[in-house]
């Protein structure tokens, strides 16, 4: 029966089931990782940000929440202009992370 | 449920209610949806426990619809809830009881406004007596009509025929309770035990022999919340928030859920229907679903009253199963006769959700 509305399909995450292999890996390469405290400099500095979703920390946040595709399709946006570096309080090397996250979770490798 | 903690909470979350003398007000909604409930809440506190309370038809209602759906200032919505204080000081009381959970939050709110903006409670009024040339003072106690009824729970199990204890295995029933948000979500202090862990339902259950169950949703919203449902394109939000809920409690066995505020019991009762008809699922036993009922249904079931004179008929997920359980005697016949057995008509059944 269509009432006009449905049930929504549920946002939850099962972190148990998310595999953290990789986020652990690019940790190793870059420690800075885990120093973001997902303030949002970045995403607001971002001069792609406006046109093309592109938000560093949403990318940081999806990876450790396993949505990798997600992730990798955010940073095609990304024009490497590196303001995000210039205006992060914790000075992450935003610019490196983000070559990084490409090497590791590359389109090819997701 | 696990005790550890939460009586530590319920020990630092307690509120003075008076015994007797209060001024009753009604829900805008409740008496649609079951309208047996504030019957019973007057006819158990005043013609069996013979205490004092006042209702008078001239109040209205308390703004609190239009306020949580941001259609009127909350200066609109203090100047009604002024005039209904005029009333009670009018009619000598002091102590105010509201049936509705959202008008308990309202009147919260505002009374904790106007303690920390005294010079807005002198605006009001001022409001106030320009519209209608009354004058008020703050109700010395405020209370949700479910405080009332959890003071009287022992006095009601002392009376009450039946208990909550399943008559085929001698176990307690299964219950889940559920606390309307407003009720403690906004200011954990005034509700029994607080925000987190609410007693006030589960003071009840207890005491007429039940068991409460702690599930992982069970202070998530029922799904009502005014704008998800009012606004027809958010009414998916409003139902996933319930399915939400229910595949929570799911693995637990409910046998019925308790609740105190007017939109939950209709929305967690109703929407079984839909998610029945859409996802082909029930959540009760042998293709029934869980029946929902209001604490004052739930006292009038226990001290022996009929079924089908508290309203239970109104109910969308068929009571009979429960009934059955607690052995409460009643007459399938008589389910769809009113007063004087006026035929009431039995409504259509639904395709996936099996009713009596």
């Amino acid at each position: 029966m269509d009432f006009g509305f449905k049930i929504s399909p549920s946002s939850t995450i099962n972190l148990d089931l998310v595999d953290t292999g990789k986020f652990e890996e690019l940790h190793r390469l870059e420690p800075d990782v885990y120093k973001c405290m997902a303030c949002g400099s970045c995403s607001s500095a971002c001069p792609a940000g406006n046109f093309s979703g592109m938000s560093l920390r949403k990318v940081i946040l999806a990876l450790q929440r396993g949505k990798e595709k997600d992730a990798v399709s955010m940073l095609k946006n990304c024009m490497l202009c590196g303001k995000c570096s210039m205006v992060c309080p914790r000075g992450i090397n935003t610019r490196h992370l983000i070559l990084s996250v490409c090497r590791i979770y590359g389109e090819d490798q997701v | 449920m696990i005790y550890q903690g939460k009586q530590k909470i319920w020990a630092d979350y307690q509120k003075e209610i008076p015994d007797n003398h209060w001024f009753y007000v009604r829900s805008c909604i409740r008496q649609n949806f079951f309208p047996g409930a504030e019957k019973m809440f007057l006819e158990i506190c005043r013609n069996l426990l013979g205490r004092d309370f006042f209702e008078t038809e001239y109040h209205t209602t308390c703004g609190g619809i239009a306020y949580h759906c941001d259609t009127i200032p909350q200066e609109t919505v203090m100047t009604i809830v002024a005039r209904q204080f005029a009333l009670m000081t009018e009619a000598g009381y002091e102590n105010y009881v509201a049936s509705c959970i959202t008008s308990f939050g309202n009147y919260t709110e505002i009374i904790e406004t106007w303690r920390e903006f005294p010079e807005l409670e002198t605006k009001i009024r001022e409001l106030l007596w320009k519209a209608c040339r009354r004058e008020f003072k703050i109700p010395k106690y405020l209370a949700h009509a479910s405080d009332l009824i959890y003071k009287y729970r022992n006095e009601i199990a002392a009376r009450a025929k039946y208990r909550l204890i399943n008559r085929h295995t001698g176990e307690p029933l299964k219950a889940v309770e559920h606390i309307g948000c407003h009720y403690a979500k906004m200011f954990p202090s005034r509700g029994v035990g607080g925000a987190e862990y609410p007693y006030v339902l589960a003071g009840m259950i207890e005491a007429w022999g039940g068991n409460v169950i702690d599930y992982p949703e069970r202070r998530h919203c029922c799904g009502y919340g005014f704008r998800q449902y009012h606004v027809k394109a958010n009414r998916g939000y409003s139902l996933s928030n319930t399915h939400k809920k229910f595949e929570s409690m799911e693995p637990y066995h409910p046998d019925f859920i308790l609740t105190n505020c007017p939109g939950c019991p209709y929305f967690m009762d109703r929407w079984q229907y839909v998610i029945a008809e859409t996802e082909g699922k029930t959540y009760g036993e042998n293709g029934y679903g869980i029946p929902v009922l209001t604490y004052e249904e739930l006292a009038s079931l226990v001290l022996g009253y009929d079924p089908w004179d508290i309203g239970l008929q109104l109910h969308q997920v068929a009571v009979e199963p429960l009934l059955d359980k607690i052995g409460i005697e009643y007459d399938p016949k008589a389910k769809y006769l009113g007063l004087d057995e006026k035929d009431l008509m039995k409504p259509e059944l639904p395709g996936v959700l099996r009713c009596c």
